[in-house]
């Protein structure tokens, strides 16, 4: 049995309706889970970069890059393992105010890309940024602190190897 | 002042003119060539409907009994001609009809472009009437789908659509078009579609790979080729044939390819797959080199992957980049259309003899001929067998027709038995095995080439799915040669029951009315044959009649289709009994 590891892939589509069905359809039918995903602008103009972070061997995610590069509208498509990225993922956590001067939590917000982004008269909002395992963490330490909400966004990555999408858009036209 | 600014609008607009939707979505498919389309109308594709009347001069509509016919018909016509095969339904139930037939056509890479109505845009998600979300249903099994809520956006649309289900490896698109978008203006101007800046149809091809296939094919002392439909798609009979005599290799087809190479060719060595003949499967795991020539290698095709070909180095020519790899790991990938890579490559490889090899081949094919084909063409015991149909329908085509069949143990025969002299001349559904495919493939196989013979073979579970396509027939006069084999079983399930689950015949019995008579409902002449004597001239008053005939033919009821390879077995112990 192959060894499952967690990829990153970074797919260049145009920027239409529907395009995001048409990828996870892909995910859905070889019953594979999305862990997690977001959509952005990418650096070329009316280009879309899709993130899907997904745990499979890496025969799977060869296969997987050649059907989501077959889709008509998908430019081009990358999976990397985590030592090729430089990623980031963003968390928000919704906390009572009546938590806000406890020494402890104040402690814990020494992570260093932890704070406070909004105090209201009955909560607080603490905003977290960092890797998976960072982000963790701190849901951890905030645990006990009876959290009225929390979110955490899909991974975004920046690749160490280039994915040279503008020579590939040349090249086909 | 009036009349002038009357006079600058119209020499404005002098490059286009101005139509409604629904008859830009005609004028598209004129201009793209296609004068034939199969569907079924409805509440919202009336408009275009509205136009194919007023078209009809130049435009040919066929109503089908059902939107599965309509498609299965496209699909029929497509791929006889090669050509794009255009189907219409309304929304709702007439859009997911169509489903079954969208998957197939995916699966065998067959070009069509589907048009459905939509509801009106301003109701879309409201739950009107009819609505169904035919783009979320069929992403998965489209290569392409597009919702049009503007009539601006039609020439456009359809150039692409046309374009994508075309090129590289083919596949079906469906374009839904909201009912407004149908009635509203568009200044109309067509340009075919060349590219799209995200799609690469065809892979660029690396004169370095063809080389070093030509190497491994010029050391190779056993190789053996498999080729699939890519070899029919590409249009590459002559190259693929240049490339064989001159290499002398051994050649096997996929069920898709069949055809491409006359049955008769010396180095046709028959099918693969798991009712394929004998020395290729068995020989499939004894080549030095495995060439896979437009082909995918699919689960029927290869059996247990662990034990495929392991000895061999595999060379795989193949346009879809996907595809290398996929199922079986190659040691050289050759990109890029087959026509032009098997043209490419006649340069670098050397003229051989591979007789002994070959040799190894014609034995095992004579124990094939032995224990299984002989049998099966000249049987002695009472029941008919299916092998015999095929042989009597070859003995008076001479491999000349075109032949459809259905899905289940009358298809592998079909496919074991039928002789083929001309390309394109095998139409079944292979990827998705849709029972109820054939009789209405044949209907949109005969209007593609009516000048040639098309012959359905079909078993009595799968021709009553579709058998309400013989109104099509009354109402078109197709002239579609109908053979129904009939064993009054779910044969293949029937067969697979018996040998794996100890005879438990569950719900795979088949009760029939009587055929003759419904066919003769439908104004087809008819006639039903039970005995061997009446075989023979039955076909013949078949193949004779200048219209639809219908033959059914009683089949002993317990025939299996040997060889075979059951399902987790290796190739090389495939099963001749």
């Amino acid at each position: 049995m192959e060894e499952i590891k967690n990829f990153t892939f970074s797919v260049y589509t145009e920027n239409n309706v529907g395009i995001l069905n048409r990828l996870s359809a892909i995910f859905l039918k070889r019953h594979i889970n999305i862990e997690s995903m977001t959509v952005s602008k990418s650096e070329i103009e009316h280009v879309h970069r899709f993130t899907f972070v997904v745990n499979i061997s890496e025969t799977q995610a060869r296969k997987l890059v050649g059907q989501l590069e077959k889709q008509i509208e998908v430019i081009g498509a990358f999976y990397h393992t985590e030592d090729e990225i430089i990623y980031h993922e963003t968390a928000l956590f919704k906390i009572s105010t009546e938590y806000l001067y406890d020494e402890q939590i104040q402690d814990k917000l020494k992570f260093r890309r932890a704070h406070i982004i909004s105090i209201t008269e009955r909560f607080f909002v603490i905003e977290a940024s960092g890797l998976k395992e960072d982000i963790d963490n701190m849901y951890e330490k905030l645990k006990p602190y009876k959290l009225l909400q929390f979110v955490r966004s899909g991974r975004i990555a920046i690749t160490r190897p280039k994915m040279a999408i503008s020579e590939l858009l040349a090249e086909i036209n | 002042m009036e009349i002038l600014n009357k006079q600058v609008k119209e020499k404005k607009t002098a490059a286009t003119v101005k139509m409604t939707g629904a008859e830009a979505v005609i004028k598209c498919l004129l201009e793209e060539g296609s004068e034939l389309a199969y569907g079924y109308p409805g509440g919202a594709i009336m408009p275009v409907y509205d136009e194919i009347y007023k078209y009809r001069d130049q435009f040919h509509h066929v109503l089908t009994r059902h939107e599965q016919g309509a498609i299965h018909a496209a699909q029929g016509f497509a791929r006889v001609t090669g050509e794009v095969g255009v189907v219409f339904a309304t929304s709702g139930p007439g859009a997911t009809n169509l489903v079954t037939g969208i998957a197939d056509a995916q699966i065998d890479s067959t070009p069509l472009v589907c048009i459905t109505g939509q509801v009106a845009s301003h109701l879309l998600g409201s739950d009107a009437f009819q609505e169904t979300d035919i783009i979320g249903i069929s992403t998965p099994v489209t290569k392409w789908n597009y919702q049009i809520t503007k009539a601006s956006e039609i020439p456009e649309v359809f150039a692409k659509a046309f374009y994508i289900a075309k090129s590289g490896r083919p596949g079906p698109v469906l374009i839904d078009i909201t009912k407004d978008a149908q009635f509203g203006e568009v200044d109309f101007s067509y340009k075919k579609c060349e590219k799209i800046r995200s799609y690469r149809a065809t892979p660029k091809i690396n004169i370095e790979k063809i080389k070093e296939a030509a190497t491994l094919i010029n050391s190779a002392k056993k190789p053996f080729i498999v080729w699939g439909q890519g070899v029919i798609i590409g249009e590459a009979e002559q190259e693929f044939k240049n490339f064989i005599e001159k290499t002398d290799i051994p050649s096997a087809s996929t069920v898709l390819g069949l055809s491409a190479l006359e049955t008769s060719h010396p180095l046709n060595v028959g099918m693969v797959g798991m009712h394929g003949n004998y020395a290729p499967n068995v020989l499939t795991n004894s080549c030095d080199v495995l060439i896979a020539i437009g082909m995918r290698f699919d689960d029927r095709v290869t059996g247990n992957l662990q034990t495929y070909a392991k000895q061999a180095k595999v060379i795989h020519f193949e346009i879809d980049p996907a595809e290398v790899d996929k199922n079986v790991k190659s040691d050289v990938a050759v990109l890029g259309t087959v026509k032009e890579t098997l043209a490419e490559i006649m340069q670098y490889v050397n003229k051989a003899d591979h007789k002994v090899w070959m040799k190894e081949f014609d034995k095992l094919l004579q124990i094939e001929k032995d224990k299984v084909i002989f049998d099966q063409l000249n049987p002695t015991k009472p029941g008919l067998t299916m092998g015999e149909v095929l042989g009597g329908i070859n003995k008076e085509t001479n491999g000349d027709a075109v032949i459809v069949s259905d899905v289940g143990q009358h298809q592998m025969f079909a496919c074991r038995y039928a002789d083929f002299i001309k390309t394109r001349s095998s139409v079944t559904s292979g990827g998705l095995g849709t029972m109820g495919f054939a009789l209405p493939a044949a209907i949109g196989a005969k209007m593609g080439v009516p000048d040639r013979e098309v012959v359905a073979i079909i078993g009595d579970g799968g021709y009553q799915m579709t058998c309400n396509e013989l109104g099509t027939i009354l109402q078109t006069k197709a002239a579609v040669k109908i053979v129904v084999l009939n064993n009054s079983y779910l044969g293949m399930v029937r067969q697979w029951q018996e040998l794996f689950f100890d005879k438990r015949y569950a719900s795979t019995e088949m009760v029939s009315p009587d055929f003759v008579k419904l066919a003769e409902a439908y104004d087809i002449e008819a006639q039903r044959v039970s005995k061997r004597e009446d075989l023979a001239d039955a076909i013949k008053t078949m193949l004779a009649s200048k219209d639809a005939y219908f033959l059914e033919v009683i089949i002993e009821q317990e025939d299996n289709v040997f060889p075979m390879i059951p399902t987790g077995a290796s190739v090389s112990d495939i099963r001749l009994s």
